[in-house]
């Protein structure tokens, strides 16, 4: 694709904040300037440390996690166009499998990170698969149970979980020979999980496999026509989403060290689901604007207590009437 | 207690569950039939539709007594006001979505959900509020089985809606239009059928059908409170699919079906009650999976 081919500023020029708008996305539009832009935000997150307060980094680190979860659901969601209901249950399989197997089994925690996603991508597949033929509400409503069954097994299931109480005393792992116990540790590690999520989403995004998810999401059937398998593309979606969770849930575990099933109750796939599409499905960038102000919102508006859902509730409603397609949407589209 | 005694009791339960789901179910099911939206928000306006009735019990309960007299007089109140609240909702947030992708009305069906959820836990605090009625606990017995008469009015109350349903949707020219809709809207438009209209409508009829069961629901359990929606919302939703989503029959059938098999389901002794959520949820998974268009739905060929 050649740089800056300029779509969006042939036609006629736009006044206004549609005008800066569409001035953007053109400068946008070339690669070298979204590396640019991207290098410069990874070299301030590198330097925050230095000068942020320990609530900074907290809620930075937030953020970051947000970004991992919303560019994961992003591709099923986004790319594949699969509407998930359930998505922290992922989250929640990553983060009490690692928390098991490292405070019952006593593993060591980098051990245990592929197990873990192992037990991720089992657990998307048996929810999954069964489900792919369903139509986009119908998938909704059964990720939307199976993440809810998710939660009351975590809950019920008393001496593998801890039950209603939870995991608690998750050991903290260590990087050579450096035990991570400071909230800054884990803003390097966020961060570059972030930065990971991000790059591992544009190059899927541009790969043959991307272009697949797109075609599914747009025309199934002119899809299949071309010889696209739409079950396994449709799979891998869920699977590679689930990835980005499962992975994001075995640090959070390392970093919380404890968890209870209230964690990953159904609220928390909603915010996800809500970031992604207040960001603008189905681009990277919107992602990380998205997640920014879900995470952001709440500590904005602490004032207000307990309205802020309440507020929150009508944001979206007000968003979905006049810009649906989110803060920062995929102008291709 | 016998095995017999023990089925008929679980019959007599699984009856005022069933009611409360089938009539759950039937306002996802006529929404779903009509704008094929799964409206997200029904079971926070079931819970809205049981507050509206508590409060109006406890502002009657003065003149008329909190008998079945102030009981009836509060649900037909809170029947009416919840439909209009219905109506406003679609009116304000589905309206002006109907042509847009299902994702987004999808979408501001949750922000109502939530803003429903938020204003009435915001109103209450998060507190339980006991709904106190003068129903006591007499009724029949039948050897060692118990019905109370408020189980019997209740369930009379939901088949007497259900005949009342029934009848405006084929006999009345709005459930003909209704129906009619639900084939092909723009072809409605062209035939002067004031489409947006009898989408409000059947949004009004929804709302207090979820109303009646939310106030019912109230008086059966004797408590309130602001997530009783949440978990029956989902229910509901498997009823409808599971009788067959935008089928007026198959909502009714499913509510009852689901009531009993959760009743029977949570009464064997290796599921137990706290596994009663992931029950009914895996059944909805099996029913979608094996049998997507329900007990009573049409197999549909899709053309393209």
């Amino acid at each position: 694709m050649a740089a800056n081919d300029g779509s969006g500023a042939a036609v006629a020029r736009r006044t206004g904040l549609a005008g800066v708008e569409d001035r953007l996305a053109a400068f946008f539009d070339d690669r070298r300037h979204r590396y640019a832009v991207f290098a410069a935000l990874i070299l301030a997150g590198l330097l925050v440390p230095r000068v942020g307060s320990n609530y900074t980094l907290e809620i930075l680190t937030n953020s970051f996690l947000y970004i991992v979860l919303c560019l994961g659901l992003n591709i099923i969601v986004g790319y594949a166009g699969l509407l998930d209901l359930g998505f922290a249950a992922f989250f929640a399989v990553g983060a009490y499998s690692t928390g098991i197997l490292t405070s019952t089994f006593g593993w060591n925690f980098w051990l245990a990170i592929p197990p873990a996603l192992l037990f991720t991508v089992i657990v998307r597949v048996i929810i999954g698969a069964p489900t792919l033929r369903l139509r986009s509400d119908y998938l909704a409503i059964v990720t939307l149970g199976a993440g809810e069954m998710i939660r009351i097994i975590a809950r019920n299931m008393k001496d593998l979980t801890g039950g209603a109480s939870g995991l608690i005393g998750i050991q903290r792992p260590s990087l050579f020979g450096l035990e991570l116990n400071q909230i800054s540790h884990y803003y390097y590690i966020f961060l570059a999980l972030a930065v990971l999520a991000v790059f591992a989403s544009d190059r899927l995004e541009h790969s043959r496999l991307g272009r697949a998810w797109k075609y599914v999401r747009d025309d199934e059937d002119a899809a299949e026509a071309m010889g696209i398998d739409r079950v396994a593309v449709k799979l891998s979606a869920y699977i590679i989403g689930a990835l980005f969770a499962g992975l994001a849930g075995c640090f959070y575990a390392a970093k919380m060290t404890a968890i209870s099933p209230e964690t990953f109750q159904f609220m928390q796939s909603i915010m996800i689901l809500v970031a992604v599409v207040l960001g603008g499905m189905g681009k990277i960038a919107g992602m990380v604007v998205g997640a920014m102000a879900m995470v952001l919102f709440p500590e904005v508006f602490r004032e207000i207590g307990s309205m802020r859902m309440l507020v929150f509730g009508l944001i979206l409603i007000v968003m979905m009437i006049f810009r649906p397609q989110g803060i920062w949407p995929d102008r291709r589209h | 207690m016998d095995l017999f005694d023990i089925v008929t009791q679980q019959i007599a339960n699984s009856l005022i569950l069933g009611s409360f789901y089938a009539l759950v179910a039937l306002g996802y099911s006529m929404v779903y039939g009509i704008i094929k939206l799964l409206n997200f928000a029904h079971g926070d306006i079931y819970m809205v539709g049981a507050f509206i009735g508590f409060t109006a019990l406890s502002l009657l309960v003065g003149f008329l007594g909190d008998g079945w007299l102030g009981i009836s007089a509060s649900l037909i109140l809170s029947m009416i006001a919840t439909g209009f609240l219905g109506v406003g909702i679609q009116r304000l947030a589905y309206r002006p979505l109907l042509s847009a992708p299902r994702l987004s009305i999808l979408i501001t069906a949750m922000g109502v959900s939530l803003l429903l959820f938020n204003t009435v836990m915001a109103a209450t605090i998060g507190e339980y509020k006991a709904f106190e009625t003068g129903l006591g606990f007499e009724g029949l017995d039948f050897g060692n089985i118990h019905i109370s008469y408020t189980q019997i009015v209740l369930v009379l109350a939901t088949a007497l809606l259900m005949v009342a349903l029934t009848l405006f949707i084929n006999k009345t020219i709005y459930g003909k239009a209704m129906r009619a809709i639900s084939i092909d809207m723009d072809a409605c438009r062209l035939m002067g059928i004031d489409v947006n209209k009898v989408i409000a409508l059947t949004f009004f009829v929804g709302s207090a059908l979820a109303a009646a069961a939310g106030v019912m629901a109230g008086v059966y359990y004797g408590s309130i409170h602001f997530f009783m929606g949440f978990i029956i919302g989902l229910k509901a939703f498997t009823a409808a699919v599971f009788g067959g989503i935008g089928i007026i029959p198959g909502a009714m059938l499913g509510g009852l079906l689901l009531g009993t098999l959760e009743s029977f389901g949570t009464q064997l002794s290796w599921i137990g009650t706290e596994w009663k959520d992931v029950f009914s949820f895996g059944l909805l998974i099996l029913i979608l999976v094996f049998k997507p268009n329900g007990l009573m739905g049409r197999t549909e060929i899709e053309r393209m």
